[in-house]
């Protein structure tokens, strides 16, 4: 391989490295930062993706046996023409929107209850969203796949040259998320977040509605899924309902968060950076490392690992109310003649 | 449930508050709330096919096998454990290999025992599949959820644990067995008909009569027993369970290791009901697994029970209206009905 392939490969594996740590990012909000458990990510990751996909996409070609009927914008009917890259971000702005929505719903029925019927929910979610894209025909081409996905500003770039324009895009997003993220979390609406998943009945009791609050963070985390998803449309431009496996949509992006550390947003980008890595590296081992039957078991043994040993992760949370001195031991000390 | 009070004499029978809890005493909103179901249920009947009744009744026997192991561990150890179905596909591939790698060599083969498709194998299998995943469940509690109980981890950290248990046991049986579909040697059978369209397979049929055996084993043993009666006492309040002297300890034990067997089993005869093994088997019917538990109120091994067998029931008889795939999308649907109405099962307090 000649060094333009290995940066070829290596553009690649940073698109995707990036796509996932914008997913690593929103379930950084859930558990990381209020504590929700959510491990139907896969749900949100196809909601996004499929609205970003059917929004660009050409209509259905009758030639191809295509017989769904939403695909095609307006912009394809001749009815509203944005230009190509205006459709691309408002294709990421609806699969926000239709991710949110679906949180709201799921949200408003079970962030009342126990913390874990959410989960049981979100699963449910997920799998149903998975159903929905295989057996209805009509809303997706069934399990044949979208493969027509239109490339960012079309074909004004070379196609081989696509991915190098691509990695700007994602980055330039997931920077912005970032962003939104840490300045989200920091905020008194952050601290709140915080105090949720640390003492629920403390926070209730000091006024807080934390129904309202796990919910605004349920939308948000999913919306920022719902990002993830669409830029993964537009980059892989080839989605099926198979495409959702609980494996590489849900877990490996648990496994991310858990090996990064939970609550720390640059520990969600580096642990999928790092897992990511592990998990294209070990494609070139020899013999049962690259089988994805050990793969799968390994990210089991790493959750599982990580929980037992080093529940922060490599980066852990930054506890910088807690690591520095209470004021009122402050004052003690100085009053202390001792 | 307490234990502390109770006198040696009345340690035989029920407590009054205990039946209550499983809903054997009725109260006016719980009396309205089954008759309109029954209501419901009769004037839909004119419109099922009884076939997809009894299909339904098979299926919800699987489940519930599953579902009483699921609650009791849901219960007792506040774990609501997604590795749940992987036990269940464990216990089908370990009664695989039995049948198919170790009966063999000692001349033990064979298919299509009596009116049965399956052979002689699959029920020798059956007791040692289970046992082996018992001791599985007990082995991975000792070796991970004991450590964080200790160091008195949320739920959250305990379900995330069981979801890395689960995903590494689908890992290990994909590696070892593939992900190909397998299946035990069997032979193809007639079906028994019935008055009015019913057809029941044999295989149903020892599926459902295995079942109902089960589920009176455990209910005696949870009724009966000095040990089930500290289990009950540990799932109504583990601090009051540990200090009034029961050995909390053999209870959570005895917990692993009925579910896990019970999993085990319902792996079996799913593999038997469903004619094959794959290893994303277990992981498909977690839905349908939860969904029959919160139905039934969470801890309540009774409540499971009914629960199953509606939601193997309303499984099935969707079926006539729906593409089957949607199955487990109805298991699903009828999960968020119960969380909207009554959140705490059907045989739960409306609070």
């Amino acid at each position: 391989m000649d060094i333009s392939g290995v940066i070829d490969y290596l553009i690649g594996f940073a698109i995707m490295a990036m796509i996932y740590a914008v997913f690593a990012l929103g379930l950084n909000v859930h558990w990381g930062f209020t504590g929700l458990f959510n491990i139907g990510i896969a749900g949100f990751f196809a909601l996004g993706a499929y609205t970003a996909a059917l929004l660009t996409s050409p209509p259905p070609d009758p030639d191809q046996f295509e017989d769904f009927i939403f695909g095609g914008n307006l912009a394809n009917q001749g009815l509203l023409d944005l230009g190509v890259d205006a459709w691309f971000f408002l294709g990421l702005a609806a699969a926000a929107l239709v991710c949110g929505l679906v949180a709201l719903i799921i949200g408003t029925i079970t962030l009342r209850l126990n913390d874990d019927y959410l989960s049981i929910a979100t699963l449910g979610i997920a799998e149903s969203v998975r159903f929905f894209f295989l057996n209805e025909k009509w809303a997706a081409n069934g399990s044949k796949g979208l493969y027509r996905i239109p490339k960012f500003l079309g074909d004004v770039v070379a196609p081989e040259n696509y991915d190098y324009l691509y990695v700007v895009v994602a980055l330039v997003i997931l920077l912005i998320l970032f962003a939104a993220v840490q300045r989200a979390v920091r905020s008194p609406w952050g601290r709140v977040l915080r105090a949720i998943r640390e003492d629920e009945v403390t926070t209730a009791a000091s006024g807080k509605n934390v129904f309202h609050f796990k919910l605004q963070s349920f939308v948000f985390g999913a919306m920022i899924m719902g990002i993830g998803g669409a830029l993964f449309a537009h980059h892989v431009r080839f989605l099926s309902p198979l495409t959702f496996d609980p494996l590489l949509a849900t877990f490996v992006i648990w496994a991310m968060l858990m090996v990064g550390g939970s609550g720390n947003n640059l520990g969600a980008v580096l642990g999928a950076f790092v897992v990511w890595g592990v998990w294209a590296g070990t494609q070139f081992l020899p013999g049962v490392f690259s089988d994805p039957s050990f793969r799968l078991l390994m990210i089991g043994v790493i959750i599982v690992a990580i929980m037992l040993l080093r529940p922060g992760g490599l980066l852990g949370e930054w506890r910088r109310i807690v690591a520095s001195r209470p004021a009122s031991a402050a004052v003690r000390d100085s009053t202390d003649p001792g | 449930m307490n234990l502390v009070s109770s006198r040696p004499r009345n340690l035989a029978r029920p407590s009054r508050r205990y039946l209550r809890r499983i809903g054997l005493r009725m109260s006016p909103s719980r009396i309205s709330a089954l008759l309109a179901a029954g209501l419901l249920i009769l004037g839909f009947l004119p419109f099922v096919k009884l076939g997809l009744v009894v299909n339904g009744l098979i299926l919800g026997s699987v489940i519930a096998l599953g579902a009483i192991g699921l609650t009791l561990v849901y219960g007792i150890l506040k774990l609501g454990n997604f590795a749940h179905g992987d036990y269940m596909a464990l216990g089908a591939y370990v009664a695989f290999f039995i049948v198919d790698g170790v009966l063999p060599r000692v001349g033990i083969e064979g298919a299509g025992l009596g009116p049965f498709t399956f052979g002689f194998p699959v029920l020798i299998a059956l007791p040692l599949a289970a046992a082996v995943v018992a001791l599985g469940a007990i082995a991975l509690d000792a070796l991970i959820y004991r450590r964080l109980r200790d160091r008195a981890a949320s739920t959250a950290i305990l379900m995330m644990a069981s979801l890395g248990v689960a995903i590494s046991i689908r890992g290990l049986v994909q590696l070892i067995w593939s992900g190909e579909t397998q299946h035990y040697p069997r032979e193809s059978r007639q079906v028994f008909h019935l008055p009015m369209d019913v057809r029941i397979p044999p295989d149903g049929l020892f599926v459902a009569v295995l079942a109902v055996i089960l589920v009176a084993g455990v209910y005696g043993l949870l009724t009966y027993t000095k040990m089930g009666k500290a289990m009950r006492a540990t799932s109504d309040n583990p601090t009051l369970a540990l200090v009034s002297g029961i050995n909390t300890r053999q209870v959570v034990w005895w917990t692993w290791g009925i579910g896990g067997a019970l999993a085990a089993i319902a792996g079996v005869l799913l593999a038997v009901v469903q004619a094959q093994l794959l290893p994303i088997m277990g992981w498909k019917f977690l839905i349908p697994l939860f969904a029959a538990v919160i139905l039934g109120g969470i801890g309540n091994p009774y409540g499971a029970l009914i629960g199953a067998l509606i939601v193997g029931v309303s499984m099935e008889l969707s079926t006539q209206w729906i593409n089957p795939s949607y199955k487990p999308a109805v298991a699903f649907a009828i999960m968020i009905g119960v969380l909207l109405a009554r959140p705490r099962g059907i045989f739960g307090d409306t609070q």
